[in-house]
């Protein structure tokens, strides 16, 4: 398995579980550099069933947004389920002003998302 | 701008480096919690700021270390106005693609605008479209 400096990543069965290690995702190299880690974990580990753990996050850029659109369509396109949860209620704000929650499958929480594969 | 009397202003250049804008940003964060403002106004007034330097320093700039972006602010209690200008070519905001269109929901950029205005209480670019100014007023209650 890679190394993952900007995730912590478990496995739940056959489901991985992704958190952030930041709590503001914000600069261009740590969003470049959770971009590749994310895309990995598709592309090099084909991991197909993801949940990504919000928890930690307490701000997220347009930018960080992009890169989660990207991997929801990498693992789409490889017939995997992408599904966002525990996200608080400012960064869900910006989830539904940009029309993203229509997009991604956002649960309350990580036992939310885990019933719904 | 309406008439404020302001109790903290301060005004930068900074290089066109992603981060160079950290330092107004930390120091602008302290001053918004100094001044009681809520922690929503906060995160809105955050977003925006982070937005609109990003996109004078990648997409104005072109990241070019030759050129410059100048950022004025200032803050009362009930108001924080921030102009932003870059030396970029400028570009036509209302030509950004609508991202909430659902042709557009996959493209994985172009949200920064749309978040800029949906978190401030006014922004307005320049003809030109190389300087933005934008404003919250806070709110009461």
């Amino acid at each position: 398995m890679a190394a993952h400096r900007r995730l912590e990543v478990s496995d739940v069965g056959e489901v991985t579980v992704v958190r952030f290690v930041d709590r503001k995702i914000l600069d261009e190299a740590s969003i470049q550099e959770l971009g590749s880690e994310l895309f990995a974990l598709v592309e090099q580990e084909n991991r197909g069933k993801i949940i990504l753990n919000f928890s930690k996050v307490d701000f997220l850029s347009s930018a960080a947004l992009g890169k989660l659109i990207t991997l929801d369509k990498k693992v789409k396109s490889r017939s995997g389920k992408l599904k966002l949860s525990n996200i608080r209620p400012e960064i869900y704000e910006v989830f539904a002003i940009t029309k993203l929650n229509k997009l991604f499958d956002i649960k309350d929480d990580e036992a939310d998302a885990l019933k719904a594969f | 701008m309406a008439s404020q009397s302001w109790s903290w202003e301060t005004e930068l250049i900074i290089p066109s480096e992603t981060g160079a804008g950290k330092r107004v940003l930390d120091e602008l964060l302290e001053q918004l919690a100094a001044h009681a403002w809520p922690e929503h106004d906060v995160h809105g007034v955050h977003l925006a700021i982070e937005e609109a330097l990003v996109n004078a320093i990648r997409h104005g700039n072109r990241s070019d270390p030759d050129k410059r972006v100048f950022v004025n602010c200032r803050l009362s209690a009930e108001c924080f106005w921030i102009e932003i200008r870059d030396e970029g070519a400028g570009f036509k905001p209302e030509e950004v693609p609508d991202p909430t269109d659902p042709d557009n929901l996959e493209i994985p950029s172009g949200r920064g605008i749309m978040l800029m205005r949906a978190f401030m209480s006014f922004v307005e670019y320049n003809d030109v479209g190389n300087r933005v100014v934008m404003e919250k007023r806070r709110v009461v209650g």
